[in-house]
């Protein structure tokens, strides 16, 4: 039995119909959370948001127009800062490096069709997500309190947090891998490593390392952080000449010229290297 | 009406097409065959301006159509409605959001992302599914539906554009011979009965020969042949295949009969 064209007609439209009610309630609920939790928001803002809004460029302006006066002493500053600057790249590259290598091995072990102890999957994920869960800052201040202030502790507590973050992304991605070489291997008599090593990585590795690079980027970011809590670094100069207040704006303005040049330039370099990965070199 | 004039697309040192010219005065049914790389697609997509022309030029009623910009061209290509052999539909979506889809130039971005069609426009895409007798598939996902269904809500889709020009680039390459004859057979209706252009890139000859008024061959880039489907003789064939002397029109058939026709010359070895 057919349908007639006008039958086929009046329900698709009452279909049509359907959605949209569905669109325009959600759309409205969505409107009026948004407009309630911002007065609750703004109630309980210790300033207040309104009163506040116009002030917003004054601590900048402060800031730029102190190192405009003093603009001769920038070249300066910027080499005096140089040095925090590198060991804030260094804990970056280093904690990525731990990271991604831990979390390598932690996601062929998360990943279902892949991993080494089937039964220990939910295991590994749920190690995964508690890597993941707590702030790097929570860890680096509950390190510098047992191990002191310095790089080291920022340096674990940025490496935890990674491998917990691709850890993830790498599963996802291995979980997509085409398992017919880790069968051939299998075939063979290779050992789980042997599979992952041969049948896996060379699958996935364009991948990861584009995912690597990004993190790379993020951590630059997090270490200059982990600075303000004490864990050297750009970002102890950074809080130190700021706590200082007017005087020293033009040291916290150097510092942050430093920031942003390396931002931009890591990130000029990651997106180049991880396009060559995606599209192959160019010919 | 439509007139071509030394069409030529460039990648590079590469020529992908090479000064294209042809016009048509009427509405027609144009076949364009030739090689896989002999720049058939290039050319279509040049015509709807997916791509621009290196150089050369493109007319439609007095209009260059090579020289429109911005909203200008894409009123262009939504009077010159393109189908694929890969179809191209939004696979998430249902058939009949698919074929509104052909109405996008009418309408604003905030009525697109509220999914705000007017009544009239989604009973007339399920009345030009009726015509293409896909219409019980309507509320289905387009990913659902099988390649031949996949392809006429496709060509619903350049229906609903109520276009000038329907182009159609290797319409039956990804179809079994049964769909892809109720395909061109669709194809070939539209032409008659609404008096549109129908051009339609193909890698078989006798689709070419079965539905078309006009066929024009490309070898190279170049437009090589260009004539009547009886003007089209196995020399001509030859020359725009650059084949041998053992070449048939069965070999490149998608035909169901051709592979049992008693004249086909296949030696049988002794």
């Amino acid at each position: 039995m057919s349908e007639t064209t006008a039958q086929i007609q009046a329900n698709y439209m009452a279909l049509v119909n359907r959605r949209r009610l569905y669109g325009g309630l959600t759309l409205l609920v969505f409107i009026l959370l948004m407009a309630t939790g911002f007065n609750i928001a703004d109630a309980r803002n210790a300033g207040g948001f309104w009163e506040g809004l116009h002030r917003i460029g004054d601590y900048p302006a402060d800031v730029l127009s102190e190192a405009w006066e003093k603009r001769a002493d920038l070249p300066g500053l910027l080499l005096k800062y140089f040095p925090a600057l590198i060991e804030t790249i260094n804990i970056a590259a280093v904690s990525t490096l731990i990271g991604a290598l831990s979390g390598l091995v932690l996601s062929l072990l998360a990943t279902r069709g892949l991993a080494r102890w089937p039964r220990l999957i939910p295991l590994f994920r749920r190690i995964l997500d508690i890597m993941r869960a707590i702030p790097e800052i929570v860890i680096a201040l509950m390190l510098i309190f047992i191990l002191g202030g310095g790089p080291v502790p920022a340096m674990i507590a940025i490496a935890i947090h990674t491998a917990g973050a691709l850890g993830k992304m790498f599963s996802e991605v291995a979980e997509n891998a085409d398992l017919k070489p880790v069968d051939g291997l299998k075939s063979t008599g290779a050992n789980w490593s042997q599979q992952m090593l041969l049948g896996v990585i060379p699958q996935v590795a364009p991948n990861y390392l584009s995912y690597t690079l990004l993190r790379f980027e993020i951590n630059i970011r997090a270490s200059a952080i982990l600075g303000f809590v004490g864990a050297g670094g750009i970002g102890y100069e950074l809080r130190n000449s700021m706590a200082w207040g007017p005087g020293r704006f033009d040291e916290a303005a150097a510092i942050f010229i430093l920031l942003f040049g390396t931002i931009v330039f890591f990130d000029q370099l990651s997106s180049r290297y991880r396009n060559r990965l995606t599209e192959g070199a160019h010919q | 009406m439509l007139k071509v004039e030394r069409l030529t697309k460039r990648f590079g040192e590469k020529i992908a097409v090479n000064k294209a010219t042809f016009s048509a005065k009427k509405p027609s049914m144009i076949g364009i065959i030739g090689r896989s790389g002999a720049g058939k697609s290039t050319l279509l997509r040049m015509m709807n301006r997916l791509a621009d022309a290196s150089k050369g030029s493109i007319t439609f009623k007095g209009e260059d159509i090579t020289a429109l910009k911005g909203a200008k061209r894409r009123a262009w290509q939504s009077r010159c409605a393109m189908i694929f052999q890969q179809f191209n539909l939004v696979p998430r979506m249902d058939v009949v959001s698919n074929v509104l889809h052909g109405t996008l130039n009418r309408r604003s971005t905030f009525a697109t992302m509220f999914n705000l069609f007017p009544q009239s426009d989604i009973h007339q895409a399920i009345e030009i599914l009726d015509r293409l007798g896909i219409a019980e598939q309507a509320p289905k996902r387009a990913e659902a539906l099988s390649g031949g269904q996949q392809q006429r809500v496709a060509i619903a889709r350049a229906l609903m554009q109520d276009p000038d020009i329907i182009l159609a680039d290797e319409p039956i390459a990804s179809l079994d011979p049964m769909n892809a004859q109720i395909v061109m057979e669709a194809l070939r209706r539209i032409h008659d009965e609404d008096g549109r252009t129908v051009i339609c890139n193909l890698h078989t000859l006798d689709t070419a020969r079965r539905y078309c008024d006009r066929v024009i061959g490309m070898r190279d880039g170049k437009i090589v042949f260009d004539g009547t489907p009886s003007q089209l003789t196995t020399g001509a064939a030859r020359d725009i295949y650059g084949a041998g002397a053992d070449f048939s029109e069965a070999a490149t058939s998608t035909e169901i009969e051709t592979l049992e026709r008693p004249d086909t010359k296949t030696k049988v070895p002794a």
